[in-house]
């Protein structure tokens, strides 16, 4: 068996981070962290796309964990920030939970279009609600790292090194899981769910399993996603915001637990990048990007890695 | 002995069609059983019965004396009774090693075994030893070892056949449902095709049933034979006696037979 370097990998990125964190400008700290939070998302995105299924409708669970966030701050004046991350972890995974009965049973585009459905009724009960300020949202609580709120120019610091902190936790932990007998249930799931009955494994509930612990994964990254920007909106669960986590779960592939930080990393890169050198054709950039790595990288750029390591 | 399987009554239709009708019939443990009967006489529908893939209509189900009726698929699975395909049921995008450890990882999950928490490498249950060392195993003793990193996909259609059936051996059945493990294999490999796999599957007493139109293949695997025509069972006796009865010579065998029997006439004489 070839030695498992991933936890290794993974403890040297964080290293990296808090290392490098102090020194590095904001303009570099502040998209790092989104990745971070996106990364988390398309963590679970890649759970599900292991089973053969898309989830077009991850923005929910994004948009849950960053207004569970927000309304700890704004009727509790909770602000430490790995509370709030939990909190939105919670109560995705809570969500999830309920919602997975129903979703457990579809699969294809049947599962993708139902679960984008659910994304765009919370969508248009946000808009609808005068007390979560429709769609302008709200202004979120800058946080406190276990109960001490750091200075104004250690803040983005602070915040940087807890989420790279529970983004490494929470890699190594599917990392983990993706070898347990339930986890490696994943690619038998997508080729012969019948096999997977007649050996005596439910596939639904393996599938519910995974989908609970997506939309957990996707309320951590929108809890921190929410405590970093210091503002939420309904947008947060749009489904165009669903279409991107889907699009950086596509880049990364599903190879690895590290992919999908590194596609975040990638995907916010470009787009800065893009928005920068042409701000009305941005979108034209991405795609570019996303097709060119649709016809030469197949299965994402994780593929990059593998390959390198087998020649 | 008591029965391990005890089939009562089973009846079931679909729609006008009458694919099963009064289906009765025990199994006694550590027995090979050979089902027999054209296309659409009810072979199939009945293993589909036992494996919980259909419910029938009317008649109960019990194995080792508990009744298994209303239990799906995989729990029936979890008791014992595994199965076999006629198509062979793999998965296509990995290689036939790691089709072998997905099922033993099934196979450990469903004893709690190798979980989130569990450090190591754990033995399979009822395997002792750990996955690995099981899946290669396996694969050796259904002449699988040569095709252990090729895609499942691509492998032919004989050798499909027999991971199906390896397959099935990772959860230690007791019961096992071979649904026409030799066709499409040419005629000169049946004999040779069987031989594995009875070989490999009896050495552990398992019960075995199976589908088979090759008269000279249950005449010479199976203990005692199931004739079905219609829906019925019609014979239900050693294969020497069954395979000469007049109503399943004339609705079962036909021709088959003859050519059997002038062959054995021929090595006597």
């Amino acid at each position: 068996m070839r030695p498992d370097r991933t936890p290794w990998v993974l403890g040297a990125i964080l290293a990296v981070l808090l290392v490098v964190g102090p020194f590095a400008p904001l303009w570099v700290v502040f998209p790092v962290t989104i990745a971070i939070a996106k990364g988390l998302v398309a963590l679970g995105l890649m759970i599900l796309l292991r089973c053969g299924l898309v989830s077009f409708g991850q923005a929910l669970y994004y948009c849950i964990g960053a207004y569970t966030a927000g309304m700890l701050g704004r009727v509790f004046e909770l602000d430490g920030v790995f509370t709030l991350m939990l909190a939105g972890m919670a109560v995705a995974a809570a969500t999830a939970y309920v919602l997975g009965f129903l979703l457990a049973r579809y699969r294809g585009i049947f599962f993708g279009l139902l679960s984008l459905a659910f994304s765009m009724i919370f969508y248009g009960l946000l808009v609808k609600s005068e007390t979560l300020g429709s769609t302008d949202g709200f202004n979120v609580l800058p946080s406190t790292l276990f109960g001490i709120r750091p200075a104004d120019e250690w803040v983005r610091y602070a915040v940087l090194a807890a989420a790279s902190s529970v983004a490494f936790v929470a890699a190594l932990l599917v990392h983990r899981y993706l070898r347990t007998p339930l986890g490696s249930l994943a690619p038998a799931i997508k080729d012969n769910e019948i096999r997977v009955e007649y050996m005596g494994a439910s596939a639904r509930y393996a599938i519910h399993v995974k989908y609970v612990i997506a939309a957990a994964l996707a309320g951590l990254g929108g809890g921190l996603a929410a405590t970093t920007v210091g503002h939420i909106d309904p947008e947060m669960a749009y489904w165009t915001v669903s279409g991107e986590f889907v699009f950086i779960t596509i880049l990364a592939g599903t190879g690895n637990v590290i992919a999908p930080f590194l596609g975040a990393l990638i995907f916010e890169g470009i787009r800065n990048v893009a928005f920068a050198v042409s701000p009305n054709t941005w979108q034209m950039v991405l795609g570019g990007a996303l097709l060119a790595v649709i016809v030469f990288l197949p299965n994402g750029l994780w593929s990059l890695f593998r390959r390198g390591r087998a020649a | 002995m008591a029965a391990i399987l005890d089939a009562k009554g089973l009846h079931k239709s679909f729609g006008a069609v009458v694919a099963a009708s009064d289906i009765t019939a025990e199994v006694a443990p550590d027995s090979v059983v050979g089902l027999i009967g054209t296309n659409g006489a009810g072979k199939t529908t009945f293993i589909n019965m036992i494996t919980g893939y259909l419910k029938p209509d009317r008649g109960r189900i019990h194995y080792e004396g508990r009744d298994i009726t209303d239990l799906a698929p995989r729990d029936i699975t979890r008791l014992g009774i595994c199965r076999s395909f006629q198509i062979p049921q793999l998965y296509s995008s990995l290689s036939a090693y790691e089709n072998m450890l997905i099922g033993l990882s099934v196979v450990m999950r469903n004893h709690g075994v190798g979980g989130f928490f569990s450090r190591g490498r754990p033995d399979v249950p009822g395997h002792g030893r750990p996955a690995e060392e099981v899946a290669d195993d396996l694969l050796e003793r259904f002449g699988l070892a040569e095709y252990r990193d090729k895609n499942a996909q691509v492998l032919p259609g004989g050798v499909r056949k027999l991971l199906d059936i390896a397959l099935t051996m990772a959860a230690k059945p007791k019961v096992l449902l071979l649904d026409e493990p030799t066709s499409g294999v040419s005629a000169e490999e049946k004999f040779s095709i069987m031989e594995m796999i009875m070989k490999a599957v009896r050495a552990e007493g398992v019960t075995v049933l199976f589908v088979e139109h090759d008269m000279e293949v249950v005449s010479r695997f199976a203990e005692r034979v199931l004739a079905f025509y219609d829906g019925r069972i019609i014979a239900d006796a050693p294969p020497e006696v069954a395979l000469n009865d007049r109503e399943v010579r004339r609705f079962v065998v036909g021709g088959e037979l003859h050519r059997l029997d002038e062959k054995r006439d021929g090595a006597h004489a």
